[in-house]
């Protein structure tokens, strides 16, 4: 029973610690910025000068997408003209960004995060509220810890 | 599909052993048998919202007066085009149908914009995010019994402005965004919920809604125009206008557009000075930025400037729709038994993989796991060992 105890800890544990949010920084108004605080859960893991790079990136690549531009413009007036029914067949400006910055954040994952045992999930699917780091290595201590309990019990019932 | 490449665990997937494993186990015997559809997203979104086209439309579950706002544009219209239509291109110009014509197609496509458009709904916050938020809400150091006040104060351009904290979507609401009773979401850049169009009016439809009301003012004062042209062309012509009232059903959409021009022209014209001050119906009404309370508060998103107002307004970027209605949900059943198969040639590094790719498949998924593999009967004798 005491396994099973510690068991649990361990797995309630993994479930506060695995997954570390930065929240959306709203002092420049509703554009989507994120916070670049380092924050302490990640101290170990990767340096501030990475996570900030990071961040900077996104917020740089989110305010190209929102930008008022002549592009915007061209392409907001040429929409009204066609009672916004290019929306329908063409992709859009932020839309495009979008797909640039779904691929920014696989290659940081592939390069920087995932050796180190991070998963830098992409805002657009949390709404945009948040970046998310979640831990991927705690599963190979859970694997342990699991196949230790599996073998007490069988041996415990033979 | 990213993540399949990494050994990515959610630890809120992970079960605690149940005592009564057996019920559990027959009944999920059944469902692995039935073919497993993908399900949408939208099939379990929490919203008061229905959907139409597999998830393509979106419209509040209540549709207001959007069918009698519908029908009153087409009858006015149908009546206009067939009765009036006629005289005029014979008396005075064939332009008069064309303009009508192009005014009516504007209108009715911007319309139906409006009400099938996501308006800008924010998806609620997933149990861990709500989690991490209670967390930094309890460690503001508040021990007292009453729940804490849920606000957050930030600093938008010189200007303080409060956060509030949504229940029902368990986040803190981002500036401008308010939470809709009739709909049951948050919606960004709130201006408010529009029976006529059966929707909320939010960041994402503003424009369309905007473009039919000055189209639909455009149209409803053109009619107005031509049918007192086509009467008085008739009275003058004719036996006077009494007569001539009488004599022609084109009479019908003067009264409709008599009563409702001067309201639409009148939300139009408020609905201009809005965009021109880059404000919200919601905001002008609460007087958030109009100083009543004494202070010295401004429009923080303002940039001051008429034009650019309403070019970030009515021509900034189309942002992309946030709750994503026809991805399919990912915590399905038969989903997570393939990805635990992925998993287990990656462990090869272990000695003991098969007892380690079993446990660990075991504990990963939920029940539906157990019947497909070997190890059955270890997991019952398990949890029957712990409890």
């Amino acid at each position: 029973m005491a396994e099973t105890h510690s068991l649990q800890d361990m797995r309630q544990q993994a479930a506060i610690t695995a997954k570390v949010f930065i929240q959306r920084d709203y002092s420049s108004g509703t554009m989507c910025q994120f916070q670049t605080k380092f924050p302490s859960e990640l101290e170990n893991r990767i340096d501030k000068q990475q996570f900030e790079e990071t961040v900077r990136a996104l917020n740089n690549m989110y305010a190209e997408a929102e930008k008022l531009g002549s592009q915007s413009y061209i392409e907001g007036c040429l929409a009204c003209l066609t009672a916004y029914t290019v929306f329908l067949c063409m992709e859009t400006h932020y839309e495009k960004v979008l797909k640039k910055i779904a691929k920014y954040i696989q290659e940081q994952n592939d390069k920087i995060y995932a050796p180190r045992g991070l998963l830098l999930t992409d805002p657009i699917e949390r709404g945009l509220r948040v970046v998310s780091y979640n831990f991927v290595s705690i599963q190979t201590e859970q694997i342990e810890h699991f196949s230790v309990l599996f073998f007490l019990i069988r041996a415990h019932s033979r | 599909m990213k993540n399949c490449e990494y050994q990515q665990i959610d630890p809120q997937a992970l079960p605690t052993p149940t005592p009564t494993p057996q019920p559990h186990h027959g009944n999920d015997t059944e469902k692995k048998k039935e073919p497993r559809r993908p399900r949408r997203k939208w099939e379990v979104f929490p919203g008061k919202n229905r959907f139409y086209c597999d998830g393509r439309i979106i419209v509040a579950r209540q549709s207001g007066v959007l069918p009698l706002t519908l029908g009153l544009i087409l009858v006015t219209s149908g009546l206009f085009f067939i009765f009036d239509c006629p005289f005029l291109v014979k008396h005075l110009t064939s332009c008069i149908p064309v303009i009508g014509g192009v005014l009516f197609v504007f209108v009715l496509i911007t319309l139906l914009q409006t009400s099938f458009t996501d308006p800008g709904i924010l998806p609620r916050a997933t149990p861990d995010e709500a989690a991490d938020i209670e967390k930094q809400i309890d460690n503001t150091g508040n021990t007292s019994y009453r729940p804490p006040p849920r606000t957050k104060e930030v600093l938008i351009n010189q200007q303080v402005v409060k956060l509030k904290y949504c229940f029902t979507c368990k986040m803190f609401r981002p500036p401008r965004t308010s939470h809709c009773s009739l709909c049951d979401n948050c919606v960004e850049r709130f201006d408010h919920h529009c029976p006529w169009v059966g929707n909320c009016v939010g960041k994402r439809n503003y424009r369309f809604f905007y473009t039919f009301i000055v189209s639909l003012s455009f149209l409803t004062a053109f009619i107005f125009g031509c049918v007192t042209t086509h009467l008085a062309l008739r009275a003058q012509g004719g036996k006077g206008l009494v007569f001539a009232l009488q004599e022609s059903p084109g009479r019908y959409p003067l009264v409709i557009c008599f009563f409702s021009v001067w309201s639409i022209l009148g939300l139009s014209g408020f609905h201009t000075y809005l965009v021109a001050s880059n404000l919200t119906t919601n905001e002008d009404i609460k007087g958030s930025w109009s100083g009543k309370s004494g202070e010295d508060v401004t429009n923080p998103y303002s940039h001051k400037n008429i034009f650019i107002n309403c070019c970030s307004v009515l021509c900034a970027p189309m942002p992309p729709s946030l709750i994503d209605r026809r991805g399919f949900l990912p915590a399905d059943e038969s989903a997570q038994t393939g990805s635990a198969d992925i998993e287990l040639p990656t462990l090869a590094a272990k000695s003991e993989i098969n007892v380690v790719g079993a446990a660990f498949a075991l504990q990963k998924s939920p029940s539906p796991v157990e019947t497909s593999l070997p190890a059955v009967a270890p997991t019952q004798h398990l949890s029957a060992a712990c409890c």
